[in-house]
């Protein structure tokens, strides 16, 4: 019974794998067909193979200096988001003060505007600020979503710890900063795994304000990429090429923080 | 329960500041715009609440109202029990583990705009997969041409993007769980469906909320994924109020409306996320460490 | 109710070599039907995991666990029958009191009449009565210990019942509340029970006979007097007692067993003593503290090592930088060779 329970999870897991990697294994095999083949023919595996999307991609200053400028400003939002996260979701979860529930369900409402109403007025702010065009301003623009993102999702962790913990930890002696770092994270490093991973994720694909606020200097790839539409119709393969490329970085991501996702909660003596 | 601390407000200052930048001075010009009629850059009138009237008025705002209501209920009725499902048959460690979790985060880290591009040829049927897949299975297949078809594809491309999201808070959610509670079940006698319903359902709680709310917001304001693979079409079967807002404001240049708009938009979002919240609240628990915020 | 045997031994790899391999080294013991026995020990020394093995929720590298003379090692804990108290409290948020207890016989097909009047039973022994229809989740950690404890007590035929550190979270004031709750249970019911902490108090208090365990190892077991009296390992002098035994080289005293290298003696059996005295050393005080109902005396003697007393206070107490004779060797001294007990 216990057999056939865990066959039918396995037959489960990896139908929807397949479900998920089918389209990714399409854009891969479009990625290195021509234009031509793409629109014309259905085919497995690419029957004219080339390399050349790719060869544009890392060739053309452009395309390599949109993935960088788009690192940039996605780790400088992600630290800070996590930064300022924490601390505002430890006093959530913590403690009760005036406002202190109205506040927690404003933060979320500033996930609820269409991003498109925005741009006019971050275009007209970053510009007084004379922070056009920098990593700086679009990390900053990006932490409207991202840290009431992280502060939600930290603070549902941090109520899953017993209170118990932080006492015992004062009555022992420790201060608060080392109390904070060496015993409450490591308690809640599924919550911190998580969030960091979705900062990362929504800063790395949000598209119309780092399309407004940059130009030369900070575009990043998610710009570059529109520019495969031109006179002679959409660069499909470059497009796909560029797709492939994009996983890349978040793979790595969540491959640094999959030890902190999938670690229990390891409650032992304390 | 939690005690009362009017210090935490340090602790929270800077998230304050940081949201606060970003969003108080947009809003308030927003609202500046709502409330005019921008006829040229120089000059403005001020019109009171007449943009807020003839937008509610506005036929073909409420078709694409329910076409948006059903999408999100929908997407709400197949990503989050899929996604919890999904994070139960996640392995939990070793190996295994890490390579399903990177395989199922791939569809999150994909622009949208490519999403919708790759899922134009995909659903093509004679030169995408799935399209010459359902063509081979006898079916009269055309996302351009068949309203339901073009509904089914986007609600199946979202389904395909966004369960991750679902499935990486639950999976994070379930290794929360200390392992004792499994042990005491196991000594309890309890089957595995009462471990579902009992332990980690009620844990899941705090993940699942965020997790419906992420979803119903941001289904509500999709925008990138149809518009790229449908254009809104078949006629308007896939506009959805993003695309219809977008219409309004780029299609006619007329600001003031739009902004009119964006802030109905904005408040019946708030409205429903407001509902949704309080609801989950009142089903939920509180436990002694004081996790609600009922 | 059951006896339990055990002999068995727990490594953490295939093929250990050392004793550093064993999570737990050989050991052979018996619990009594209806004993309560407690596993002392400091962090990692591997109560918990020894729980664990009687438990079922870990099976041992090698050996066996009996319970009534039948093999049980490979049985699953519920098929042991057996219940675990954890050290948080482990209870069902969605359910009400009275639901959290009548659980584990639902899932047997108890009847509901009888379910009913069990968990009214146990209920009243665990003075819940009036919660019973309250919702589990709100209540104090204590309120919800007792419910772990009701969940496992509500079982008719449990064959034992295994505490890890159940009082950890619990706040002090309530904790010897709750260690009288479980005598009482104890005297009522006559099951098994076997209690894990690393409070010798606790573990003293609760039980009849105590395993007193360091690094895997089970060095004695017995009762509170016998722990106190004859130590048969320098860790349970040092362990057990307030403070600890005091340990000497063995040459100080004449009447030393040959082979022995060291002595010990208790705080409580150091005596002052005539200059000179037979067994008697020559030390220098350099605390003297009022605990009240006795002065804790600290010395130094000639070689450097400390020698702690507990003087009534009848007596004169020395004050620090005085010179004192302390009566070191005497019945209540014990003699080791190395660590092992020899005299």
């Amino acid at each position: 019974m216990d057999e056939r329970r865990f066959k039918k999870r396995i037959v489960f897991l990896i139908l929807y794998l397949v479900f998920a990697i089918l389209p990714v294994y399409w854009m891969i095999n479009m990625s290195f067909k021509t234009n031509e083949e793409i629109l014309s023919t259905f085919s497995l595996w690419p029957q004219h193979f080339t390399t050349d999307h790719y060869r544009t991609i890392f060739t053309d200053v452009s395309w390599y200096s949109g993935y960088i400028n788009s690192i940039i400003y996605v780790a400088i939002n992600t630290v800070i988001s996590l930064l300022v996260a924490l601390p505002a979701a430890y006093a959530f979860s913590r403690y009760s003060f005036l406002g202190d529930k109205h506040v927690f369900f404003w933060l979320l409402t500033n996930r609820m505007t269409p991003p498109a109403v925005f741009l006019l007025p971050f275009f007209q702010l970053y510009t007084t600020l004379d922070l056009m065009d920098t990593h700086i301003a679009v990390a900053l623009a990006h932490l409207l979503f991202n840290v009431p993102l992280a502060v939600w999702i930290l603070e549902g962790f941090m109520s899953g710890i017993p209170r118990e913990i932080d006492e015992t930890a004062y009555i022992d002696g420790y201060s608060f900063p080392r109390f904070f770092l060496t015993i409450f994270i490591p308690l809640i490093k599924a919550g911190v795994g998580v969030a960091a991973f979705f900062c990362f994720m929504f800063s790395w694909v949000e598209l119309l304000m780092a399309r407004t606020l940059t130009s030369v200097n900070a575009k990043p790839i998610v710009a570059v990429m529109t520019r495969t539409v031109s006179a002679s119709g959409m660069d499909w393969g470059v497009l796909a090429a560029a797709g492939v490329l994009t996983i890349v970085p978040g793979a790595i991501v969540i491959w640094f923080v999959r030890h902190y996702i999938a670690k229990g909660f390891a409650m032992g003596r304390v | 329960m939690k005690p009362v601390n009017q210090k935490a407000w340090f602790l929270i200052l800077p998230v304050i500041l940081c949201v606060a930048f970003s969003a108080i001075l947009p809003l308030m010009t927003v609202v500046n715009y709502s409330v005019q009629d921008i006829i040229s850059p120089e000059r403005r009138v001020f019109v009171g609440t007449e943009w807020f009237k003839s937008v509610m008025r506005d036929e073909d705002l409420q078709g694409a109202l329910i076409r948006q209501i059903v999408f999100s209920l929908s997407v709400l009725a197949v990503e989050i029990p899929l996604g919890i499902a999904l994070a139960l048959s996640m392995p939990a460690k070793g190996w295994k583990s890490s390579a399903v979790l990177v395989l199922v985060a791939i569809s999150l880290l994909i622009p949208w705009n490519v999403v919708g591009t790759i899922w134009q040829i995909y659903g093509r049927t004679d030169i995408g997969l799935m399209g010459a897949a359902f063509a081979k299975l006898g079916f009269d297949y055309s996302y351009t041409g068949n309203a339901t078809h073009a509904w089914l594809t986007v609600l199946l491309m979202d389904v395909w993007h966004w369960t991750p999201l679902v499935a990486l808070l639950c999976f994070a959610g379930l290794r929360a769980i200390p392992d004792a509670y499994y042990q005491a079940a196991s000594i309890d006698g309890a089957s595995k469906f009462a471990v579902f319903r009992f332990i980690q359902l009620p844990k899941l709680r705090g993940v699942l909320m965020i997790a419906v709310l992420l979803r119903f917001m941001d289904s509500f304001m999709i925008y990138t994924e149809p518009f790229v693979l449908t254009g809104g079409g078949p006629g308007n079967a896939t506009t959805f109020l993003s695309q219809y807002l977008t219409q309004k404001a780029v299609g006619q240049f007329d600001l003031g409306p739009a902004a009119a708009f964006s802030l109905i938009y904005f408040l019946i979002i708030l409205l429903l996320c407001f509902i949704l919240y309080n609801w989950m609240q009142r089903v939920g628990t509180t436990d002694e460490s004081g996790a609600a915020h009922g | 109710m059951a006896q339990i045997t055990l002999d068995l031994a727990h490594a953490y790899k295939a093929n250990p070599q050392r004793d550093e391999d064993y999570a737990l080294l050989p050991l052979n013991m018996a619990f009594d039907d209806g004993g309560a026995y407690a596993l002392l020990g400091p962090s990692g020394c591997g109560k918990t995991t020894l729980l664990n093995i009687i438990s079922g929720l870990v099976k041992p590298s090698q050996g066996s666990v009996k319970f009534d003379g039948v093999d049980v090692t490979a049985r699953t804990p519920q098929q042991r029958n057996i219940a675990q108290v954890f050290q948080f409290p482990v209870i069902y948020d969605t359910m009400t009191v009275a639901e959290n207890l009548a659980f584990p016989l639902k899932n047997r097909g108890v009847p509901a009449d009888r379910i009913k009047a069990r968990v009214g039973k146990i209920a009243e022994m665990l003075e819940m009565s009036a919660q019973l229809d309250m919702r589990a989740a709100g209540l104090a950690a204590d309120a919800k210990q007792k419910i772990s404890l009701g969940r496992g007590l509500v079982r008719e035929d449990v064959s034992a019942v295994l505490f890890d550190e159940p009082l950890t979270v619990i706040d002090p004031h309530l904790k010897w509340q709750l260690r009288r709750k479980l005598k009482q249970i104890h005297n009522e019911l006559k099951l098994t029970l076997v209690y894990v902490t690393h409070d010798q108090v606790e573990a003293l208090t609760f039980a009849d006979q105590v395993v007193v365990m360091t690094r895997g190892r089970a060095v004695q077991i017995g009762s509170a007097s016998d722990l106190f009296e004859r130590p048969r390992h320098t860790f349970v002098g040092h362990f057990i007692g307030s403070p600890g035994m005091n340990f000497l080289p063995a040459a100080l005293a004449q009447t030393a067993p040959p082979g022995a290298t060291t002595l010990g003696v208790r705080p409580e059996y150091v005596t002052l003593a005539e200059a000179n005295a037979d067994g008697a050393l020559l030390a220098t005080v350099t605390q003297a503290q009022d605990i009240g109902t006795y002065w804790l005396l600290t010395a130094k003697v000639a070689d450097g090592t400390l020698v702690r007393a507990r003087l009534s206070p009848e007596q004169a107490i020395p004050k620090a930088g005085d010179a004192v004779w302390l009566a070191v060797v005497g019945v209540h001294t014990c003699y080791y060779k190395g660590e092992e007990l020899v005299a």
